[in-house]
């Protein structure tokens, strides 16, 4: 007992005397819960958009200034020559261009048809996918309102119409901070609990004193508790300010019991800590264990499901998805702040990474060694 | 009672082609209470035989025990009553001269009060450094607190790796004089230097090179293994010098050392005149011949010409 006391005394006395840690440590969550969610955003605004209008009627005018009333479009320009247009989109000056043909009025009202050409740059996907959406929804808009205007709709429709009212449960406004705010709070958790406590060790070969704790009689289970519980508790002070920073900022506040998250984010940490530790068995260096962290980090953030659904992916990415500790505390912290969830909901999710924290740390116990 | 038993060790390790051989059936002992001197270049394996010696590492044949256990299955009892100061300096360069102290003694499950008495000669020294960083301290002083904490705990054994490689020559001297005092409390002590002025210092010595032992005596036997009188020789030029000796046939060996060269003759210097005029012939009109007493450098760089 008294050997682990000096252990951690000695561990928070590092921690405290080492003022890149420290800025890493309440800076980092800081700064990137204020930038990420308002940068990383889903909606896409300030589609270029460039009008070829060979017709100049009052409709595709009428046509025009509906799009640009909103706040996704950007008129670039208004045009009558496809040929410019497409030089727009070769500049990279715009991401769209509507052309509207000649005669598109006339077609209209007398054939009750018209047809509208759409071009898309199609090198940022899904600027070119939701803008082409947003356009189309617009253009549906538009139409509808022809109809009411020119033709006398009988009293009752010749055609059944159906007409769809969504409800988004949990997030009324679909608000997207809501639901990126904690996600991105489960990958800060993540950085402290696997870089830092690897870095940690690392350094500690790669200074040499390792060296000298090992020829002491200090067990092996005594050193990696000395090591786990340090950044275990800097993990949740990090949860604590995050926690903070997105209620202050972002009013979240989560729905459901603020200490079911912390119950998860404490059972996660010892998850993320074995992996640190494993990671730093298996590197000599500061430099190889960045690497390898970062590059799990990379996969664990990308299959995720923070930025992507994880519904959309192929099977193997969602197979991989499931023994990736990430996916489910983001799962956890998306159920708990937006919906409410009790411990006894996520259960599941409990203890499956329960159940990687037991082996990544018994994996890191038994490939850690004292001598070689 | 022996104190060290190194027997038949081997130790090889896997380089980008093949392997290399670190140490060759390396087999020595070292009595209680003994100040013994490992002395040998850079990369003769002397550390990889410490870190055998410490637990640290597992040879790959034959045994070694220090203190009457055995290093690989009693390495838990070895820890506690071993005391291990690596070459690099390992502590806590964060932490400060007391810190790293007290958590050295505490992870020996002891204090610095009870064994103070053991430290106090070498603390008093950096104890106006006490809370100063580890790391802000010189070389001679980190030296020191590497000494002390590797003291903390009272071993019976001590391993010093090349405790004196990088410190001023005044910090040597005192270094050595603080061992002295050491070994005056019955604490043997194993230190390992490539420094062949230090091997003097020793009670015995072993001479190490590429993974073998070259020889195993007092510093006093070592030196008088060279068998045959040495002269040392000064000229102004003494790159030629060198050059024109080493051609003749009556040159046994010819070394520079400091601002002369050594050399041992096979005849032992009985036509000493004759080579002077044969120099001489040769345009170097300025040689002195001198006796000289042989030195350990001496004798070791006889037994690698071997």
């Amino acid at each position: 007992m008294r050997v682990l006391k000096i252990l951690l005394e000695k561990e928070f006395r590092q921690v405290f005397r080492n003022p890149a840690i420290l800025r890493i440590i309440f800076m980092m969550p800081a700064i990137q819960l204020l930038i990420m969610p308002l940068a990383a955003d889903y909606e896409v605004k300030n589609v270029k958009l460039c009008v070829v209008d060979f017709d100049r009627s009052a409709y595709s005018r009428e046509l025009v200034n509906k799009i640009t009333a909103t706040s996704y479009f950007q008129l670039v320009d208004y045009t009558d020559s496809y040929n410019k247009a497409l030089t727009y989109v070769e500049n990279d000056q715009a991401d769209l261009v509507l052309q509207i043909p000649a005669k598109f009025e006339r077609q209209l009202i007398k054939e009750d048809k018209a047809t509208l050409f759409m071009a898309l740059n199609a090198i940022n996907g899904v600027k070119a996918n939701l803008g082409s959406a947003y356009l189309r929804t617009i253009i549906g808009d538009f139409n509808r309102e022809v109809r009411t205007e020119w033709l006398q709709l009988p009293r009752f429709n010749s055609q059944p119409v159906i007409e769809v009212t969504p409800i988004n449960w949990f997030n009324p406004y679909m608000n997207y901070r809501i639901f990126m705010v904690p996600g991105i709070l489960v990958i800060l958790v993540t950085m402290v609990g696997a870089f830092l406590s690897a870095l940690n060790i690392v350094k500690e070969k790669e200074v040499g004193t390792i060296e000298q704790i090992n020829v002491t009689p200090i067990k092996k289970y005594q050193f990696i508790l000395g090591k786990l519980i340090p950044f275990w508790v800097l993990g949740l002070i990090i949860l604590t300010i995050g926690l903070a920073i997105s209620y202050l900022v972002y009013g979240i506040a989560p729905l459901g019991n603020i200490f079911t998250i912390y119950f998860f984010a404490g059972v996660y940490l010892l998850a993320v800590l074995g992996l640190g530790l494993l990671v730093s068995t298996v590197s000599a260096t500061q430099q190889q264990a960045m690497l390898l962290s970062f590059f799990m980090m990379m996969i664990f953030i990308l299959l995720g499901g923070l930025y992507t659904s994880i519904d959309s992916m192929p099977a193997w990415a969602q197979a991989f998805t499931k023994v990736n500790p990430v996916a489910y505390f983001i799962d956890v912290m998306r159920m708990v702040v937006l919906k409410g969830s009790t411990l006894w909901d996520i259960r599941f999710h409990l203890l499956t990474v329960f159940g990687f924290a037991i082996v990544l740390n018994s994996l890191a116990v038994w490939s850690y060694r004292k001598r070689s | 009672m022996k104190s060290v038993i190194v027997n038949g060790v081997q130790k090889s390790f896997k380089a980008n082609k093949g392997s290399v051989q670190a140490l060759k059936e390396i087999s020595f002992d070292v009595e209680q209470g003994e100040l013994f001197g490992l002395i040998g270049p850079d990369g003769a394996g002397k550390t990889t035989l410490f870190r055998i010696l410490t637990t640290l590492m597992i040879a790959d044949s034959g045994s070694a025990s220090v203190d009457g256990f055995d290093v690989v299955k009693d390495f838990k009892a070895i820890r506690k009553r071993v005391g291990y100061m690596p070459g690099r300096f390992s502590l806590y360069q964060d932490l400060s001269v007391e810190e790293n102290l007290s958590f050295f003694a505490t992870l020996f499950d002891t204090t610095i009060e009870e064994n103070y008495d053991l430290v106090k000669d070498i603390y008093i020294q950096i104890e106006k450094f006490k809370h100063r960083k580890a790391g802000a301290l010189s070389g001679g002083m980190k030296q020191k607190l590497a000494l002390c904490c590797a003291l903390i705990h009272k071993p019976s054994v001590l391993f010093l790796d090349e405790p004196t490689t990088g410190v001023d020559a005044v910090s040597r001297q005192e270094f050595w004089e603080l061992l002295r005092q050491l070994q005056k409390q019955n604490i043997t002590i194993v230190v390992s230097t490539p420094y062949m002025d230090e091997a003097s210092l020793c009670d015995r010595v072993a001479l190490i090179q590429q993974g073998s032992l070259l020889d195993i005596d007092t510093p006093k036997g070592i030196m008088n293994k060279l068998g045959k009188p040495l002269w040392s020789v000064r000229a102004s030029d003494m790159y030629v010098l060198m050059k024109e000796l080493k051609s003749m046939y009556e040159v046994f060996s010819c070394y520079p050392f400091g601002q002369e060269h050594h050399v041992i003759f096979h005849n032992d210097g009985q036509s000493i005149l004759e080579i002077e005029t044969a120099l001489k012939k040769k345009g170097i009109a300025d040689a002195q011949f001198k006796r000289t007493e042989p030195t350990i450098e001496d004798s070791f760089m006889k037994l690698m010409n071997k």
